[in-house]
């Protein structure tokens, strides 16, 4: 049977593999060697399941949004993963890695993060197991997200400035894997989203597939039926669609929508679409869509939210672009900050910016009445305070 | 025969250098590779740089980053080759990152690097299985020879299978880390050059990676058939300029 999901040799379609330095290999075939046993054991998913419930508080509501469905004339569902510890899905494959960083005997956790969210996730993670953690970010996002900087610090992480090449996101992934390669054995790399060599991507969404997991027991009880017409996510690299397309990936009754950041426009050259603006290539050992300039060197993308702004996606949404089983569509800044307006006061739910995005399909196209649209509600917008200050002058 | 796989049948220890193409200068690469040759060194790796390279530790980031400043592109780099062979008959390696080659279309860099007379590659993130399955008999019908890499951590059922591979040289990776110069070579590293040492690869070993001076030199040839010097190299020339090759090359050997 045809699947839309990763093959036994790491690729996703066309999309995947691992493109990584020799220097590289034994982590990543350490990793992947032994994260399917791992994490199908017993005892793996019952402190995996108990830690979700108890210290992130999953199972998180889906909840109906009545004013929203009125007002579109639609059923509209969100799934709210802000309400997760830490205020975003993030938690969920953190959880999840450092459980089998611990079954691999690994005492030192390394991260990158962008905006901070992953950063924050991992910290609070190795926090509470008690293991050293080192969180890499971009000298400029750095500056640009203090307070949450600051959360990491309290958390008792150690944050490095990524100080080459244009110190954001993408270099302080580069300064993570470099860090990895000079520290083969102790350490364990959490990537926050599905991107990276094989096997991260199936691996990180497997630990965010719980969101769709839980989505098909909660539709049941609400709908009678276990899928939605629709399953709607904002794409970065793309963990947050990915935990939510993943039990529906090969659900051809699923219409699967990825919402890209179109930053100030697609032809602006200050977007992060990567499905309309990215070429096959090579980043942080995949094989995926991403954007670059036409001598193969990688491009910085823009956002006005920093967790979108990835010069590449996942493998897997590549796959989903590429084999047109998702529908992808990008919104401007602006789109994207009316909507972070516009949930917070038709269901008093503040939307990380990222998430806003998401809801901007509503404008985008028509959907049926009867027509049931299930929202990833990745994250809150706590974080994001100050730009929705600064733009709504508030 | 292959110009690396001459100099590998040579009976001396061989020094092989490498500097990023259009650093610091743009039009600097020429010159660069003619000093080197008239300094006696054995081999030359031109660095193709790229935005991103993972292997590489701030030396050769920074001037990768300064070398696309500079304006180096792919083309640029084969048009100010395109008389190499001229002047130079060194084997002459392109090191580069495989996104840049994809993109260029690979048959197409292949064609370009064997019109100008470029003897082999090294790619770090092009993994040896992949390289095996798709690319190994293009780069076979260009005549171009594809150099892995080892580390000390590289299992030795995989060293065999790069070995099988291989049809240069080894790059033997000297301790777990990106690039970069290092004082001096510990216990550990004496050790792992003896164990690769004793497993009689077919291929000749090259030791790369914090390799700054006649000490480190001396130690990584002990056991192996040469020694590839970078970082250190780049500075010497970031300190010294572009003139200054022949006092480096002098002091390590």
């Amino acid at each position: 049977m045809s699947t839309y999901n990763v093959n036994e040799k790491g690729y996703y379609g066309d999309f995947g593999g691992a493109y990584i330095p020799e220097m590289l290999y034994p982590n990543v075939e350490e990793l992947r060697q032994n994260y399917l046993e791992i994490t199908s054991k017993d005892e793996f998913k019952k402190e995996f399941d108990q830690l979700l419930k108890d210290y992130v508080g999953r199972p998180t509501p889906l909840y109906f949004a009545e004013r929203l469905s009125k007002k579109y004339n639609t059923k509209i569902y969100l799934k709210r993963e802000d309400l997760c510890h830490t205020g975003a899905h993030k938690i969920n494959n953190t959880i999840g890695q450092i459980l089998l960083a611990k079954r691999l005997g690994k005492t030192r956790i390394i991260a990158e993060t962008g905006a901070g969210q992953h950063g924050v996730a991992t910290a609070t993670v190795c926090a509470l197991m008690g293991i050293t953690c080192i969180v890499y970010m971009g000298e400029l996002d750095i500056k640009r997200q203090a307070p949450n900087v600051a959360r990491m610090k309290m958390l008792g992480a150690e944050v490095r400035p990524a100080q080459s090449g244009s110190k954001t996101l993408k270099d302080a992934t580069n300064e993570a894997i470099r860090d990895w390669i000079n520290n083969p054995v102790d350490t364990h790399y959490i990537i926050g989203s599905v991107v990276g060599p094989h096997p991260y991507p199936d691996m990180v969404a497997r630990f965010q597939s719980v969101i769709s997991e839980e989505c098909k027991t909660q539709l049941q009880e609400a709908e009678g039926r276990d899928y939605p017409d629709h399953v709607i996510a904002c794409v970065g690299g793309g963990s947050n669609a990915a935990g939510i397309y993943y039990h529906y990936l090969d659900d051809p009754r699923v219409n699967i929508i990825a919402v890209e950041a179109a930053g100030k426009g697609i032809d602006s050259g200050e977007s992060a679409a990567t499905s309309a603006l990215g070429k096959e290539g090579i980043i942080h050992g995949s094989k995926t869509l991403l954007m670059q300039n036409p001598d193969g060197q990688i491009t910085e993308p823009y956002s006005i939210s920093a967790g979108l702004d990835y010069p590449g996606v996942g493998p897997m949404h590549a796959h989903l672009y590429r084999s047109q089983r998702a529908e992808f569509v990008s919104i401007p800044d602006q789109e994207a900050m009316d909507w972070g307006l516009s949930l917070s006061q038709m269901e008093g739910i503040i939307p990380a910016i990222e998430t806003a995005h998401a809801f901007a399909i509503l404008d985008e196209r028509k959907f049926e009445p009867n027509d049931i649209l299930l929202f990833n509600c990745s994250g809150r917008g706590d974080k994001d305070l100050e730009t929705y200050i600064d733009y709504f002058k508030l | 025969m292959n110009r690396i796989q001459s100099l590998l049948e040579q009976d001396h220890k061989l020094l092989s250098i490498y500097f990023t193409a259009g650093f610091p200068q743009l039009e600097d690469t020429v010159s660069i590779l003619k000093q080197l040759e008239a300094s006696g060194v054995d081999m030359i790796e031109l660095g193709l740089p790229f935005s991103d390279p993972l292997a590489d530790g701030p030396t050769i980031q920074e001037s990768s980053t300064q070398a696309l400043k500079n304006g180096m592109t792919t083309d640029k780099l084969f048009d100010q080759l395109k008389d190499v062979r001229n002047h130079i008959s060194v084997p002459l390696i392109v090191m580069g990152y495989f996104n840049p080659m994809m993109q260029y279309g690979v048959e197409r860099f292949c064609q370009r690097c064997k019109e100008v007379g470029i003897d082999g590659l090294i790619i770090p993130d092009l993994p040896v299985n992949v390289y095996h399955e798709q690319y190994q008999a293009l780069f076979q019908q260009y005549g171009l020879l594809n150099m892995f890499l080892i580390t000390p951590q590289t299992p030795e059922a995989r060293i065999r299978f790069i070995d099988e591979v291989s049809e240069g040289f080894i790059y033997m990776v000297s301790s777990a880390a990106t690039t970069g110069a290092q004082n001096s070579f510990g216990d550990t590293q004496a050790e792992y050059f003896k164990r690769i040492g004793a497993m009689k690869l077919n291929a000749k070993l090259l030791v790369g990676f914090g390799i700054s001076n006649a000490e480190t030199y001396q130690a990584a040839t002990a056991h192996s058939k040469g020694a590839i010097i970078g970082s250190a190299f780049i500075k010497h020339m970031e300190s010294n300029g572009v003139a200054s090759v022949k006092d480096f090359i002098n002091q390590i050997r």
